[in-house]
């Protein structure tokens, strides 16, 4: 029993550790500003990483977060940007272009789920593919360089990004309901018992009268629903996308929900886990930020190194049961 | 092999006891085997069989007692250290009862494994052939060394383990349930082997919950209750009614119940025509009657698992398939388990480690797993889930010490109910059973067998596969039996017995055929 409480009490400890560290090395830490730029930013890897959550638990994996965020970034800034000239209000524009944000989302995921079951292609390969392939797109539609918001209704959208209700951020409150949401949906519905079932065993879900198939795309689509949430909170933030957008956002999500616990070779998953994870990502980013000890530049080196111990870690508690 | 001066061989355990956590499991149980005797272990579900047998080949380590060993010259000593590896060290080999074999191995490389024979820098193959070659032929084996494991049916896998104990040299080896999945041709193979080793020396520990079996074969029986060592007794000195008087502690009343009758008028639920399976060339019909037991009997890979899961949309039909599924009239074409399940539907799998259970999840988790739509709206009405585990647990006695283990903690038996809870919990109305009773004890298997004759009072109608052909003749109202992949004959009333059965399971008689030769005017009929 003692066990069990700390694999669940383990990422919240981190958590309180890698915190106290940031308290010590930096007074700018404790900041209001700060700790809310913290939760801000967190919000956007946290919500791609509920999405990851789902798609491990089913025993699957996305590589191609990264890149989806940065051409659906694209797609947004091309779409208003267009609409510009035939629609008068902005705000009409801006719901245009969230509606659309979801709907790439939803369809690159049907894309990848579809490929992965239909075609039986290893989730790795074909995600990897799409990887590839977003990532060249977005690169193209900005010519190799930078696709800007008009100003105008980049003025209005910004407000997503940097408005505040009860003292936190716009993306945090967001971030938060796709937790609750996310929670709700894998602990408390049959489909979040059939994303565990699928995970642990596809024959035994399939004996069990389950549809793999359409859960396994279910949770691809998931995913890129919650990249596309992280997308339209994103865009504001700088009004713009280029080949560069959302570098290494793969790493960090998969990071986020393995630090939380999820096992990565499927079958258990948890949200409260992944939540800790991405916020125990971001400070450590921002504690490197805040210091000179280790390079800023060194924060991807940190990230891979993290995911690789916990994985690590996992294994070795695995196989002690 | 041993070369039988071993006779002398003894080995023990005092006062062992075992717990799991906090909750001890065997309460001090005292045992000795000897050389060139078959020590049988009989006991309920969830006695404590497997976890002694584990703890006598190492893999599970005691908490409580001494074990014992006699060394070549006889004088028993107590063991302080025990493992897997000193086990087999000291020739204490364990086959369980899920096979250990690598299935992209070959037989002879299984053989060896882990015990491999190295020429100065490489694995001496050649030798290594040989010898597997060598152990086969002892065991009078016509398996083919350089066959792939993956590919053998689960007779032949069975020999290889036991040719691989040969390598590590057994003097104790030990049975969980081995005959729990062989037809009772190849248990008598097994049981000729047995006779065999014990000829040659070695101590044999056996479990099996087939009372025949015992009688036939053991010398020794032990009987354990919960935990408990009831005795050990020479088998002469029981009757089969003795051992289930000692293992469940009171009298069984029948093992079959009194069937409901079927009227001859009473509705077809299920209809299949002119089904055509994959890899074959004849196609299967069948009818199943409201409130009636349709046995399937044949012998293992006769394609009766196949055809049942064609019919259900888990396998696919044979290319260019013309048949048809009907379920209360109404033609059906399932391509998803969910679609036969929603029209009352539904399949007791008999592989219950690969297709039946998730091993390391919890009990709830399992039993609910399959009938999630009865409890959920939006979300999963959890209390209801637990109200109906609670139900089931008595329904089927399930018997575990601790909620909380993950369903691969139960004992072998109590996992099968629970993989039966968990597909009549979807309350289906046309059940199709595969082996269902496979590693259940004899008292349990009484409770379901009148729980099944309830069903059928209550208008269920049933399937059953099975390879225990008492079962099979004791319940079914028909019997149809599968030879090569097609369905040989259907009998009915008399013909109900074993060896009519075992006529059309081995191709001997075969009722298509005399109607094959008037429809097709004599086209071949000598398939492989
Ligand atoms: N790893 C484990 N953790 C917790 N409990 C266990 C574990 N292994 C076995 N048990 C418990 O020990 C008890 C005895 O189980 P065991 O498998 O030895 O029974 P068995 O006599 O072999 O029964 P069966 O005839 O069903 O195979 C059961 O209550 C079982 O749930
Ligand atoms: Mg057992």
């Amino acid at each position: 029993m003692p066990k069990l409480d700390l694999k669940t009490a383990g990422p919240f400890i981190a958590l309180v550790v890698v915190f106290i560290i940031g308290v010590l090395v930096n007074d700018a830490f404790l900041s209001s500003g700060n700790l809310s730029n913290i939760l801000a930013r967190s919000s956007f890897i946290g919500i791609v990483a509920i999405g990851a959550t789902f798609v491990i638990t089913a025993g699957g994996i996305d590589l191609s977060v990264g890149s989806m965020a940065a051409f659906i970034s694209g797609c947004m800034i091309l779409l208003m940007n267009a609409l510009m000239d035939s629609i008068d209000s902005m705000l009409v524009i801006i719901i245009l272009a969230v509606i659309a944000s979801l709907g790439i989302g939803a369809l690159a995921g049907l894309i990848n789920g579809l490929l992965t079951t239909k075609a039986k292609i290893e989730a790795f390969i074909v995600t990897l593919g799409t990887m590839g392939i977003y990532r060249s797109l977005i690169t193209y539609m900005a010519d190799g360089g930078t696709l800007s918001l008009n100003f105008t209704i980049g003025d209005v959208y910004s407000e997503v990004y940097y408005g505040v209700f009860l003292g936190l951020p716009y993306p945090v409150w967001v971030f938060l309901g796709v937790s609750v949401i996310g929670y709700v949906l894998l602990n408390m519905t049959v489909f979040g018992r059939h994303c565990f079932a699928v995970g642990s065993s596809e024959s035994v879900a399939r004996y069990s009268a389950i549809n793999v198939d359409r859960v396994k795309t279910a949770t691809y689509m998931l995913q890129g629903v919650c990249v596309a949430i992280a997308t339209i909170i994103y865009v504001p933030r700088l009004g713009s996308a280029s080949g560069q957008t959302g570098i290494l956002w793969e790493l960090e999500a998969i990071a986020a929900v393995i630090i939380g616990g999820t096992v990565l070779k499927g079958g258990y998953g948890r949200i409260w886990g992944t939540v800790v994870g991405a916020l125990i990502l971001t400070l450590i980013g921002n504690i490197l930020n805040l210091t000179d000890a280790v390079s800023n530049y060194l924060n991807g080196a940190v990230q891979g190194i993290i995911v690789i111990v916990a994985v690590y870690l996992q294994r070795g508690a695995w196989r002690r049961d | 092999m041993p070369d039988g001066n071993n006779k002398s061989l003894t080995f023990s355990v005092r006062k062992l006891r075992k717990s799991f956590g906090p909750v001890e499991v065997l309460h001090g149980i005292d045992l000795t085997l000897r050389g060139g005797e078959v020590h049988a272990i009989l006991g309920e579900n969830g006695a404590g069989k497997s976890t002694l047998v584990k703890i006598l080949s190492g893999f599970e380590q005691l908490t409580g007692g001494e074990l014992h060993i006699s060394d070549e010259s006889g004088n028993s000593k107590q063991i302080d250290a025990w493992d897997n590896a000193i086990a087999e060290q000291a020739g204490v080999v364990l086959i369980h009862q899920e096979f250990n074999l690598a299935e992209q191995l070959t037989v002879a490389e299984n053989i060896f494994l882990g015990n491999e024979i190295k020429g100065r820098v490489f694995l001496d193959k050649k030798t290594m052939r040989a010898k597997a070659q060598e152990y086969l032929d002892i065991l009078r084996s016509d398996i083919d060394p350089d066959a792939t494991v993956g590919q053998l049916p689960v007779s032949a896998k069975q020999m290889v383990e036991i040719a691989k104990a040969q390598a590590k040299n057994a003097r104790v080896l030990v049975l969980d349930e081995p005959t729990a999945v062989l037809t009772q041709q190849e248990s008598q193979v097994l049981f000729e082997l047995i006779d065999r080793l014990r000829q040659a020396g070695v101590a044999i520990v056996f479990i099996s919950h087939k009372l025949d079996e015992i009688k036939q074969i053991a010398d020794v029986i032990t009987v354990l209750r919960d935990g408990q060592l009831v005795g050990s007794y020479p088998a002469a000195e029981l009757s089969k009614d003795d051992m289930v008087r000692l293992m469940v502690g009171r009298e069984l009343s029948s093992l079959f119940p009194e069937m409901p009758k079927v009227s001859e008028t009473a509705e077809v639920v299920l209809r299949v025509s002119n089904l055509l399976l994959q890899g074959n060339s004849t196609a299967s019909s069948f009818e199943l009657r409201k409130g009636e037991i349709l046995g399937f009997s044949g012998l293992v890979g006769s394609g009766r698992t196949a055809l049942m899961e064609t019919v259900l949309g888990l396998r696919r039909a044979a290319k260019g398939n013309l048949g048809s599924v009907e379920i209360r009239g109404e033609r059906v074409d399932f391509k998803q388990l969910s679609a036969a399940r929603s029209k009352g539907v539904a399949c007791l799998t008999k592989d219950r480690k690969g297709n039946g259970l998730l091993l390391e999840k919890g009990l709830v988790f399992n039993f609910s797993l399959f009938s999630l739509h009865k409890i959920s709206a939006l979300l999963i009405d959890t209390k209801q889930e637990e109200i109906a585990f609670e139900k089931a647990v008595e329904t089927f006695d399930i018997r575990m010490k601790d909620r909380s283990i993950a369903a691969g903690n139960l004992s072998g038996g109590n996992q099968q109910k629970l993989l039966l809870a968990k597909i009549l919990e979807a309350e289906p109305s046309i059940i199709i059973v595969d082996e269902p009773t496979r590693g259940i004890d004899i008292g349990t298997k009484s409770q379901i067998y009148h729980f099944i004759a309830q069903l059928l009072a209550s208008g269920h109608s049933l399937i059953l596969i099975s390879s225990d052909i008492t079962e099979v003749i004791g319940l079914s109202h028909r019997v149809a039996v599968m030879y090569h992949g097609e369905i040989s004959g259907v009998l009915v009333g008399d013909e109900i017995e074993e060896v009519e059965i075992m006529r059309y399971a081995t191709g001997l008689k075969n009722k298509n055929l005399h109607q094959e030769i008037l429809d097709k005017s004599g086209t071949s009929n000598a398939k492989a």
